[in-house]
């Protein structure tokens, strides 16, 4: 196996094509996931930088999204730690794991379907929203206030994912395509530290994955935000991942960049042989 | 032995029967539930109606008497025969298997996909509808029920009995319409659980519950499949109606029994059917045994709420009951 | 082309969300307020004010009150009588116990004493979900009509265990007990009324009412992006029990005069609560007022063209009454989901395009 994430230091690296990433942001150690007798994440260990794009892919079931849910707080791992921002993190619920300043997108989209749009977007920013019921009941004051300011952030992510037009529209009756796009505006809005997407690129065809891609290419670069996603498609994986880790039946099996990984021979056996798409 | 401990063990004994009756009404839920996820609130309400409808048929009661006889200001109320209860028997089942195709024609057929609370409520508006219906049909009054089963105390286990207390000792008093409905339960749990664990409709029954699309992609009609087990829920319910009416009259509170059964079910899990057993044994003999021993303490009758509570704390701890699925959520 | 959104531009945030954006709309509420205010305690009588308004306003308070539960936040309650109960016995225990209290405080405490009942009652919703959670709301209700039957302080230890209002009066009219008039009792239930229905819409509009939908429609994704599930479906049971406490407060004091918990809080006090919000439409307040008036008027129909009219014995008239409801919630929950809520929008939206079709 090769593993080339000593090459990196602690400190931050610089990508090929030049861009500046940071030091390490969040650190999986050790990481075992148990349910009942299935075994799906086994002694799992890897870092995430700041400010790069980390890809994990492999085949269906290698425990990937699993891996996220630990991520996100919604599993806890029987062994091993996560460590965030230099320190170990403890068991938390999902809620204190996005009041960090983690959030995701979901591989079968989780929308609220009773609501609009703006409301599913607005509720991205509901870690950050913190007036009390009296102040709510009066609504004028302090609870109006934060209502428009909070609103006028979600525009901008509005503005910036170009779903102006269906923002009244319930999410329910919005095409596939859409709704993922409302999704990722969701988590933009909560303006994350660490922005997790389970397969933002599943069900889409060229031009919405090229569209997705440039979102997810632009979030980086105009917010800075560390991205972790998972992804089948290989073309997209190469195009927008600084590094890559490689997993399959709930182990390690590659991790570096890209180029690297592909050339990995264990890599190529579990996963690229087969023929996918 | 003292006597308060001879009465504790009579009290047992009659919080096991009442047990088995509650589980006669709890199973119908959990037939309806395991074949098509829809709790069905509107079980016990069934059990009424059977019952109404099979004094009504026995009695040669006419129809909507009431209703014909306001609007048209007539004074009619029976048609002067009499049929004999196993014939009026078998025509109620007609009945209620009418009754199962219009319920599935008319309103479960176009809430396929709904979530299960909008089913729930659902089933609430259909028990409304039906006790209605029922009443106008055949008339609110208390009605007897008596298709010649024996009722009674049960001298042979007077005697049998006598002997375990001291002088002035009757023995312990066990009504034997009881005993039948016991007996009755426990053979329909074991045929229902045989029925849906071996034959081949009760096999299409599980795999409906399981899944509908798949079950529709093997070639079981969804719909034969819902009026079959709403006929047999109906057919629970006439049994239910017909022991707990000829044990207190046929009235309103008989649909009340299934406000009862639901603790039996949540203690039992809801796809369990001998957990339905076993639930309504725990929480006729748990009832009876508080009210008697604690009830006294703070107020008496404990028993209008201690199978709820009873049930409630269970939950919090095993929220699928004893013998439930286990519920698991995905992401 | 009366009712037009045309040349209405919101330009500020607020007036976005503001509760009636179209200008016809907002002025048939200002005219509607007017009437219910500045009309109606002139013309009111007592038998209107008993058969319909006093019973639509304050069984308003409480649809909205579980609107907010069942409806918003998606936690299915069968325990609402049993809490209208508690706002009951609070108010009656308050009045008895602080008579020169003005019984304008004793509603909004015994609103806030059944709001600490419900946050308790309201614990299981935790662990317990979908209708596992409607039946141990059961147990809630089974247990506060037990307790408010058998623990004599209730109600003061009188022998016939009914607890009775004694008079109270606000601003010098009585609003309670044998002398109260009726535009006295309508308009003081008419203020909660609208306050509760303020207050309701805000909570609703702004982060809170995102909270309990987000739990509502999915609620461990509403956990992973930062929702506390504890905090969300305990605020939604307080603040739901809040509102139900007052109506039943009021129902008590201001309504009936004096109640017996068994008959007046039962099982079927609180399925009628939820056919209003059904048929009234889950997750919309004016749904609450429709429900509300529907099952109200509903009856007083029947009764006045069937027994009254064609004559007809009143316990068949009040069979056909429960068969018909039965009948409309199956009729809504297949047709409308969202209930005459919806309808309404749905009219209001024909209303926009008319005189043109589409």
């Amino acid at each position: 196996m090769s593993d080339n994430s000593q090459d990196i230091s602690q400190g931050g690296y610089t990508t090929i094509d030049g861009r500046k990433i940071g030091g390490v942001m969040m650190e999986m150690k050790n990481i075992t996931l148990r349910f009942g007798g299935v075994v799906a994440i086994s002694d799992i260990s890897f870092n995430i930088h700041e400010g790069e794009i980390r890809a994990i892919i492999g085949p269906n079931g290698a425990g990937k999204s699993s891996m996220l849910n630990v991520i996100s707080g919604f599993y806890n791992p029987q062994e091993g730690e996560v460590w965030f921002h230099g320190a170990k993190r403890p068991p938390m619920r999902p809620y204190q794991v996005a009041e960090q300043g983690i959030a995701r997108t979901f591989q079968n989209i989780a929308l609220f379907e009773g609501m609009s749009v703006l409301d599913n977007v607005m509720t991205g920013r509901l870690t950050q929203m913190k007036s009390g019921m009296f102040a709510q009941a009066l609504w004028k004051g302090k609870a109006e206030k934060e209502e428009n300011e909070n609103r006028e952030i979600v525009e901008k992510i509005i503005d910036f994912l170009e779903i102006q037009a269906i923002r009244k529209t319930p999410v329910a009756r919005l095409p596939y395509g859409l709704k993922k796009r409302v999704e990722l505006a969701r988590a933009l809005a909560a303006e994350p530290k660490l922005l997790l997407l389970d397969e933002p690129m599943a069900g889409m065809n060229v031009e919405e994955k090229e569209d997705m891609s440039r979102f997810i290419l632009d979030v980086n670069d105009e917010f800075g935000t560390t991205i972790a996603l998972i992804e089948h498609d290989m073309g997209v994986v190469m195009d927008l991942s600084d590094r890559v880790v490689v997993m399959d039946y709930g182990r390690k099996i590659g991790d570096g960049t890209p180029a690297e990984v592909l050339a990995n021979q264990d890599v190529i056996d579990a996963y690229l042989g087969v023929s996918h798409d | 032995m003292s006597d308060t401990f001879l009465y504790g063990i009579e009290v047992v004994m009659n919080g096991l029967m009442t047990g088995v009756l509650y589980a006669l009404v709890a199973l119908g839920f959990v037939l309806i539930y395991k074949a098509s996820g829809i709790f069905n609130y509107a079980q016990g309400v069934m059990a009424l109606f059977a019952a109404l409808t099979l004094v009504g048929i026995m009695e040669g009661q006419v129809p909507f008497s009431h209703l014909i006889n306001a609007i048209f200001g007539t004074n009619i109320h029976h048609f002067g025969w009499e049929v004999p209860a196993v014939l009026a028997i078998f025509l109620t089942m007609g009945v209620m298997v009418l009754f199962a195709y219009l319920v599935q024609r008319f309103v479960f057929r176009h809430l396929v996909g709904q979530e299960p609370i909008i089913l729930f409520m659902a089933t609430i508006g259909l028990a409304y509808f039906l006790e209605g219906f029922g009443d106008l049909m055949w008339g609110s009054e208390i009605k007897k029920l008596d298709i010649g089963l024996v009722q009674g105390a049960s001298l042979w286990f007077e005697d049998l009995t006598s002997g375990l207390g001291g002088d002035g000792f009757y023995g312990f008093y066990i009504d034997v319409l009881d005993v039948t409905a016991a007996v009755v339960a426990i053979v329909l749990v074991v045929s229902l659980t045989l029925f849906s664990q071996y034959s081949k409709q009760g096999r299409a029954m599980r795999a409906v519950a399981d899944d509908h699309q798949a079950a529709l992609s093997v070639g079981i009609s969804l719909n034969f499949i819902w009026i079959l087990v709403w006929s047999i829920a109906g057919f629970v319910a006439l049994v239910a109606g017909i022991m707990w009416g000829a044990k207190s009259g046929v009235q309103f509170s008989l649909s009340l029994i299934a406000l009862k059964a639901l603790p039996v079910l949540m203690l039992g899990g809801f796809t369990s059917i001998p957990g339905a057993i076993v639930g309504g044994l725990i929480i006729g003999v748990g009832e009876k045994l508080f009210e008697f021993l604690i009830g006294p303490m703070i107020g008496g009758a404990t028993e209008a709420w201690f199978a709820y509570v009873l049930a409630l704390i269970f939950l919090v701890f095993r929220p699928q009951g004893l013998f439930g699925d286990k519920i698991i959520e995905r992401v | 082309m009366f009712y037009r959104e045309a040349g209405d531009f919101k330009t500020t945030y607020a007036d976005d969300t503001q509760t009636f954006p179209i200008k016809f709309d907002r002025y048939r509420y200002y005219v509607v307020l007017a009437f219910a205010f500045g009309v109606i305690p002139f013309i009111i009588n007592d038998y209107w004010a008993n058969a319909v308004l006093l019973p639509f306003l304050i069984y308003a308070i409480a649809a909205i009150g579980l609107n907010i539960l069942v409806g918003y936040a998606g936690q299915v309650s069968l325990g609402s009588g049993g809490f209208m109960a508690v706002g009951a016995y609070s108010t009656y225990k308050l009045m008895t116990s602080f008579p020169d209290v003005n019984i304008f405080f004793h509603v909004i405490i015994a609103g806030g004493i059944t709001a600490i009942v419900g946050v308790l009652f309201g614990l299981p919703s935790l662990r317990i979900k979908g209708f596992y959670l409607a039946v141990s709301t059961l147990a809630a209700q089974f247990f506060l009509v037990w307790l408010f039957n058998r623990v004599p302080w209730f109600y003061n230890y009188s022998a016939s265990g009914q607890i009775s209002s004694p008079e109270r009066t606000v601003f010098g009219y009585a609003v309670t007990g044998a002398n109260a008039e009726s535009w006295v009792a309508y308009l003081f239930c008419l203020v909660f009324v609208t306050i509760s229905a303020i207050i309701a819409r805000n909570l609703t509009r702004g982060a809170s009412g995102r909270r309990w939908m987000a739990i509502r429609d999915m609620d461990i994704a509403a956990e992973i992006i930062g929702v506390n599930p504890l905090k969300a479906k305990l605020t939604a049971f307080a603040v739901s029990s809040f509102f139900i406490g007052i109506a039943g407060a009021l129902f008590f004091a201001v309504y009936l005069g004096s109640a017996e918990v068994g008959d007046t809080f039962g099982t079927t006090k609180s399925f009628l609560l939820l056919f209003m919000v059904i048929i009234g439409g889950l997750g919309s307040i004016f749904g609450s007022f429709a429900g509300a008036a529907f099952l109200v008027v509903l009856p007083v129909l029947l009764k006045n063209v069937l027994v009254a009219g064609l004559g007809w014995p009143t316990d068949t008239a009040a069979h056909l009454e429960i068969l018909i409801i039965g009948a409309l919630i199956i009729t809504f929950l297949i047709a409308e989901p969202h209930g005459l809520a919806q309808l309404w929008r749905v009219a209001k939206e024909k209303l926009r395009l008319w005189p043109f079709p589409h």
